[in-house]
């Protein structure tokens, strides 16, 4: 049996339209700077982009734009979206204090979907039928992005998704769904891949969930070690039902020097507990995703073992990782302390690698409007919306993007960023490196302009 | 006085069926995709009464039938090229094979032995979906693209994903099934069913081979499960393992207890009640499932044949 071939899949890779250097780059970020600087300089520091804001408004100013944010405030997704919700209610606040969205002032319509699939069509239809939001966005988790996408794609309603999963530039979806606040997990893991090879080691065993999420993982680092000369000794996939895994560890070889671990869900504990107790302090080096260790506290009872080694981060959690006045902007604004916990209760550990793509997208959004000149839902002003939306090329840094530059993909519908790996040292995160955005891409398997609006 | 219980039955259900297809006529456009769902979900409650309303077995596997439907009508036509209707056919044809054999094995257990089978073998059905995550894409699941959904019949293209195309096939599907149960439940085979679930050393001691019986009614609720499982995969095209896990078993069995146990119609109203009381609930608190909570304990507390079972008891005895 083969797999049927996406049918808007690109047979030839254009690397011309990926293309870029680090001039390019460069010249982003000081223009994002820049942008900040000069908005400082009026006061407020959003001076220059409520000129850009009213310059499209086309007499609209005083009709809201009615946003439909998707939220996993229930279900497994319930840490992660609740950080969500902070950081696009925060970000919503900050827009509407500069203006809005070409005059507009935004109008959040947020609908739980349990972080199910099914949920989460029907909310896709709330929003877009019965509250008439003009966009919908923030949805997280795979399953929920895949079930309710065909729903967004045949009421034609542009769909924002955050979820970091590689189903909006596998071409899986339509061409109404985007991704462009947050890097997803094939290039996160490309990103990583030369520098976990280059540093830890070249004999790698490989630690995964046995379902899609581990098999990016072993399929995109396993070629990445392959292209690089380096060597996977084992592959071993978790099932989900798993409860201990001293016997996976039993079956690393003596001479591996890395172990590459993605452990997901409630079982991360006990993960980190065996993995402790069976290699003790000969063990080889260790580098894994933080998605698992997303709001909890690194200083956690059980993670001890952790000291030491090494994890991706999508965003460092804590203050330092990315020095400019952009991130400690967006840090305070989303209520962050410098430990990556709520301002209020340092308890509540945020979602910091993950939650920034909320207020990146909104952003996005807010210049997909203004500079298509978008004013309803009509057919033709969401075609205009997604034209611009795919000429879009070069994200810049600064309070819109304060993770990094990125550069966006029309035809993926897809950005890409920086990466960051930290090391765990006194029970903290510290970056030891951030990616380049050449790092991350790969060649492109889809073309959603060529699908028909 | 039968025959004219039976006039009564009979404009009931197509007055029922007659409405539906009206509402597609007057209803916002928000009510009528939620209508196209319930009417899908009720098709899956009605399979599901078929074994606990009538027969008296209760399930918590019945996701395996679903799943059945909707990876056998979403696999063939992801894969092999199917056309949408095939594809439901192969479904329905899955899910009818897999409750006949799961029939032969679990029927031999009885009571919460029985119960506990269901959940068993709907546990490994959803492990199975993961375990070939390759072809099924496991937890992360697929979509079935709108040419996909698209076929010729009659010289007349039809897409699946057309709103007007989407309400009259889970119409039709509906019908077909809530039908079939009206005319099981009035037929001596669904007589002989209420009798086992009332009584069934009584039902073995009069001559019938209650075996049999059960065996005939789980394949009938498992294909009817297997109908809306396939049909959802055709009408909202997404195919992914979620189906399979055990919250999509209590699913039905709440549609029903809300509805009304071993009523045809109960299905219908209970699956409707509960989609509804969600929506509306969760406009106002995000705590919305603690409200359906609510509204199950009051039920169970002072209705605990349901709505209509309730009705059917008190004013209406002459409801199926």
């Amino acid at each position: 049996m083969t797999k049927r071939k996406n049918e808007n899949s690109e047979a030839e890779t254009n690397k011309s339209g990926m293309a870029i250097t680090r001039r390019a780059a460069l010249t982003g970020t000081l223009a994002g700077v820049g942008a900040l600087a000069g908005a400082a300089l009026i006061g407020g520091g959003t001076g220059p982009l409520i000129k850009s804001a009213r310059a499209h408004t086309g007499g609209s100013a005083d009709r809201p734009i009615k946003l439909g944010f998707q939220v996993h405030r229930t279900g497994i997704g319930a840490a992660y979206g609740r950080w969500y919700e902070r950081t696009t209610v925060a970000a919503v606040k900050l827009i509407n204090s500069m203006g809005g969205i070409a005059g507009r002032p935004i109008e959040l319509v947020i609908e739980d979907d349990g972080t199910d699939p099914k949920r989460g069509a029907e909310v896709v239809e709330k929003l877009a039928t019965k509250h008439n939001v003009e966009f919908i966005f923030g949805t997280l988790f795979s399953h929920v992005v895949i079930g309710s996408a065909p729903r967004a794609g045949e009421l034609k309603i542009p769909y924002f998704v955050v979820s970091e999963g590689y189903h909006v530039a596998s071409g899986m979806l339509n061409r109404y769904v985007f991704q462009p606040g947050i890097t997803d997990v094939r290039s996160q893991i490309t990103a990583i891949s030369s520098w976990v090879l280059g540093n830890l080691g070249k004999n790698v065993a490989m630690i995964y969930p046995d379902y899609a999420f581990g098999y990016n993982h072993r399929d995109y680092f396993s070629a990445a070690a392959k292209a690089q000369g380096g060597k996977i000794s084992v592959l071993l996939p978790i099932p989900p039902t798993e409860t201990s895994y001293t016997k996976y560890f039993a079956r690393i070889p003596s001479d591996t020097e890395v172990i590459y671990h993605v452990m997901v869900g409630p079982g991360v504990l006990t993960f980190v507990k065996e993995m402790g107790e069976h290699f003790g302090s000969k063990r080889p080096k260790i580098f894994g995703f933080l998605d698992s260790l997303e709001a909890v506290d690194m200083a956690s009872p059980g993670l001890e073992y952790l000291e030491g080694t090494h994890f991706w981060e999508g965003m460092p959690r804590y203050a330092g990782g990315i020095d400019t006045p952009h991130e400690r902007f967006y840090r305070q604004a989303v209520g962050v302390n410098d430990a990556g916990a709520s301002i209020q209760n340092p308890k509540d550990v945020s979602t910091y690698s993950h939650m920034f793509g909320c207020w990146e997208t909104l952003f996005f959004i807010k210049d997909a409007v203004e500079q298509s000149g978008y004013q309803d839902r009509s057919p033709k002003d969401v075609a205009r919306l997604i034209e611009t939306s795919e000429g879009f090329q070069w994200l810049n840094e600064g309070i819109a993007h304060p993770q990094g530059a990125k550069k966006f993909d029309g035809r993926l519908h897809q950005c890409f960023g920086p990466q960051f790996i930290s090391k765990v040292e006194n029970a903290k995160l510290r970056v030891v490196h951030r990616t380049s955005i050449e790092d991350g891409l790969y060649a492109p398997e889809a073309n959603y302009t060529k699908q028909s609006l | 006085m039968r025959r004219h219980g039976a006039a009564k039955i009979i404009v009931l259900h197509l007055g029922v069926i007659g409405l539906l297809f009206l509402a597609q006529f007057f209803l916002p456009a928000y009510h009528q995709s939620n209508a196209i769902r319930i009417m899908v979900l009720a098709t899956y409650a009605v399979g599901y009464n078929v074994l606990m309303g009538y027969t008296g077995l209760l399930s918590l596997g019945h996701a395996m039938f679903f799943a059945a439907g909707l990876y056998g009508a979403g696999l063939t036509i992801y894969y092999l090229d199917f056309t949408p209707l095939q594809g439901v056919g192969f479904g329905i044809l899955s899910a009818c094979a897999l409750s006949f054999v799961f029939g032969l094995l679990a029927l031999r257990a009885r009571g919460i032995a029985f119960l506990i089978v269901t959940m068993m073998f709907a546990q490994a059905l959803f492990l199975t979906t993961l375990y070939f995550n390759e072809i099924t894409l496991g937890d992360q699941g697929f979509v079935l693209s709108e040419k996909l959904r698209t076929m010729t019949i009659g010289g007349a293209v039809v897409k699946f994903s057309d709103p007007v195309v989407k309400y009259n096939f889970a119409l039709m599907v509906f019908s077909a099934c809530l039908l079939l149960t009206l005319v099981l439940a009035r037929s001596p085979v669904g007589r002989v069913l209420v009798a086992i679930r009332e009584n069934e050393a009584r039902t073995r001691m009069l001559g019938y081979d209650t075996e049999r019986y059960k065996l005939l009614s789980l394949v009938i609720s498992g294909t009817i499960s297997g109908v809306s499982g396939a049909a959802y995969a055709l009408l909202f095209a997404y195919i992914g393992s979620t189906f399979a896990t055990i919250q999509y078993s209590i699913f039905p069995l709440l549609w029903v207890l809300l509805g009304g146990v071993g009523t045809t119609l109960g299905p219908l109203v209970g699956t409707a009640l509960m989609f509804y009381l969600i929506d509306i609930s969760s406009d106002y608190t995000s705590s919305y499932l603690l409200v359906v909570g609510a509204v199950l304990l009051v039920l169970v507390l002072w209705f605990p044949k349901g709505i209509l079972g309730t009705l059917r008891e008190r004013w209406l005895s002459w409801l199926p």
